[in-house]
């Protein structure tokens, strides 16, 4: 009788670290994502910050300023639930306003233009990096959250479910002379 | 910024792997940042002031061959010592699906990781088995890298999550700046690899190697690479086998050497290939690339722009690409300037800033490298047995 006592016990402790582990895992994924999130709120501040600039800076003809300056600024203002919308719309913005190489020289050759160039390569490049390290995080914590031994004994506690940041993010192909 | 980097085959045999750790140590070294490199070494091999020996690995059977591998109690409390000691901002490890150093270094740390895959493995058994386990170790790592999109598909399909696609560096300048050998120039084609390693090719090239002499009788190949030579030479008619030379293992200077003088690189290789690094080097050497219509090759020569592929394991269309362009000098200048500028993206200044933005994407906001024990909650504070 007592024996049985003392496996069923033996039994619950175990349970009770095996759920206390995976509570720790999920944790952990959690800091992960907020800090892959904050770097990627990082960069698209940064590429959006870049992007205006170029477009005050009076190296564009007019037009392309405009439309340029119109995103960044879009972009850079955005509420939480339009960010996605307003990102994706600076990259065709950024698309579409160095589609040719010849734009990118123009900028290159401008004083301190040099800087500007690489600032905007960087930021581009950065950007679809950040956003799948992030997306990556996310999909490790929804598959572990969507997990039995998680939902029913709420192991999640009230952090909110992970979504990912879903946006265009193909950078203008004059500036991405990288593989993939 | 202090970079931890953690290599999981032996220092001392020589590898893709190790090469390529070898080579961001130099590039990270020379801006300036402080390097240290875990790596499996015998203890009496000499090793760079920047690697940290992590004991001897063990041969065990493991995935159909034998393989050198770090476990096992000691190697663990030398992963963690080492991670201690080094207050990294970041570690970067390079294969952290193998049984070995990566994976410890995933166990034991905590804080910005970085994890390049270098192969695309199909799915071991032993990695169904171990799922949860490995899972619960790769999700620390807080950026993936692959080394070709190929190996990033295999690792999206096997792993799930993603990864950005950073390709394996070559000093092209190295390669492009060797001076040829007169006595390797003339009606040359060029095999480095393996000779006993099926899947590095040679018994194609071997197989298509007579109709290539039929219709060039100059021709000569040369071998560059480890292995029984006269098992193969063994399939070619005997008067054939004067035309090929081989060279045994060559140095890196060699290598280039080697490469700057050939009509004709060829790369038969049928299959087991994530990047193909060797063709890079071929190209930043100049030379003229024909290869196996690999996922990873095809990828690397941009889909048959910057080289020539033929039908994997294909012996006659093999010959017949070889043929055409050892008597088309017009296309292998093509392709050599195609190659040489196509290779610039593989060079190691942008291959090593790709690395770096990487890096400081994840440490952007994180707290530094710790092993686990140090930080955060630890099991006892969870139960609430901790005491302030």
């Amino acid at each position: 009788m007592t024996s049985t006592l003392i496996w069923i016990l033996v039994a619950l402790v175990a349970f009770g670290l095996y759920l206390s582990w995976t509570a720790g895992r999920l944790d952990r994924l959690h800091t992960r994502i907020d800090a892959a999130r904050a770097a990627l709120d990082a960069q698209l501040l940064r590429r959006a910050s870049v992007a205006q600039e170029l477009a005050t800076a009076g190296v564009l003809d007019p037009a392309a300023s405009i439309v340029l300056y119109e995103a960044a600024h879009a972009a850079r203002q955005a509420e939480e639930e339009q960010r996605e919308v307003a990102e994706s719309e600076l990259s065709q913005a950024l698309r579409a306003v160095f589609a040719e190489p010849q734009q990118m020289e123009v900028v290159h050759e401008a004083p301190g233009g040099e800087a500007a160039t690489h600032e905007l390569t960087e930021a581009v490049r950065r950007v679809p990096m950040a956003r799948r390290f992030h997306n990556d995080a996310v999909g490790a914590a929804r598959r572990l959250r969507e997990h039995r031994k998680v939902r029913w004994f709420r192991l999640a506690g009230h952090a909110p479910f992970p979504m990912a940041f879903e946006m265009d993010d193909e950078p203008p192909v004059a500036l991405a002379d990288r593989v993939a | 910024m202090r970079i931890g980097i953690v290599c999981p085959y032996s220092w001392d045999v020589p590898g893709g792997v190790q090469f390529h750790i070898r080579d961001l140590a130099a590039y990270f070294i020379r801006l300036g940042h402080e390097v240290s490199v875990l790596a499996p070494a015998d203890d009496d091999t000499p090793l760079p002031p920047y690697v940290v020996s992590a004991g001897r690995a063990v041969p065990v059977p493991y995935n159909g061959s034998v393989a050198r591998l770090n476990f096992g109690f000691l190697s663990a409390a030398r992963v963690r010592r080492w991670l201690h000691d080094g207050r990294f901002d970041v570690i970067h490890i390079h294969e952290p699906t193998s049984p070995s150093l990566g994976l410890l270094a995933c166990w034991a740390a905590q804080g910005p990781i970085v994890a390049t895959f270098h192969t695309s493995n199909p799915r071991s058994r032993a990695m169904i088995a171990a799922y949860s386990i490995l899972q619960a170790a790769l999700e620390k790592i807080s950026a993936r890298i692959a080394v070709s999109e190929y190996a990033r598909r295999t690792l999206v399909e096997h792993l799930g999550g993603d990864a950005v696609v950073i390709p394996n560096g070559v000093d092209v300048d190295f390669f492009a700046d060797a001076e040829p050998r007169p006595e390797w120039q003339g009606d040359t084609i060029g095999f480095i690899g393996r000779i006993d390693e099926p899947r590095k090719g040679l018994p194609v090239l071997m197989r298509a190697l007579p109709k290539i002499l039929a219709a060039r009788p100059q021709t000569r190949l040369l071998i560059a690479g480890r292995g029984d030579e006269e098992a193969a030479v063994e399939s070619l008619p005997e008067e054939m086998r004067s035309r090929v030379e081989f060279l045994g293992m060559v140095s890196d200077e060699d290598k280039a050497r080697f490469l700057r003088s050939l009509d004709l690189y060829i790369a038969p290789n049928t299959g087991g290939e994530s990047f193909g690094i060797i063709l890079v080097e071929a190209m930043s050497a100049g030379a003229p690339v024909l290869a196996s219509d690999l996922d990873a090759f095809a990828q690397v020569l941009d889909r048959g722009e910057a080289g020539e592929l033929f039908a994997n394991e294909d012996a006659d269309a093999l010959a017949e690409a070889a043929v055409r362009l050892l008597a088309d000098p017009a296309r292998r200048a093509e392709l050599r300037e195609r190659g040489s500028a196509h290779v610039r993206r593989f060079d190691w200044s942008t291959v090593g800033a790709d690395i770096l933005s990487v890096y400081e994407t994840v440490t952007a906001g994180a707290a530094a490298v710790a092993a686990t024990d140090e930080r955060g909650p630890g099991l006892r504070a969870r139960l609430g047995l901790a005491r302030d």
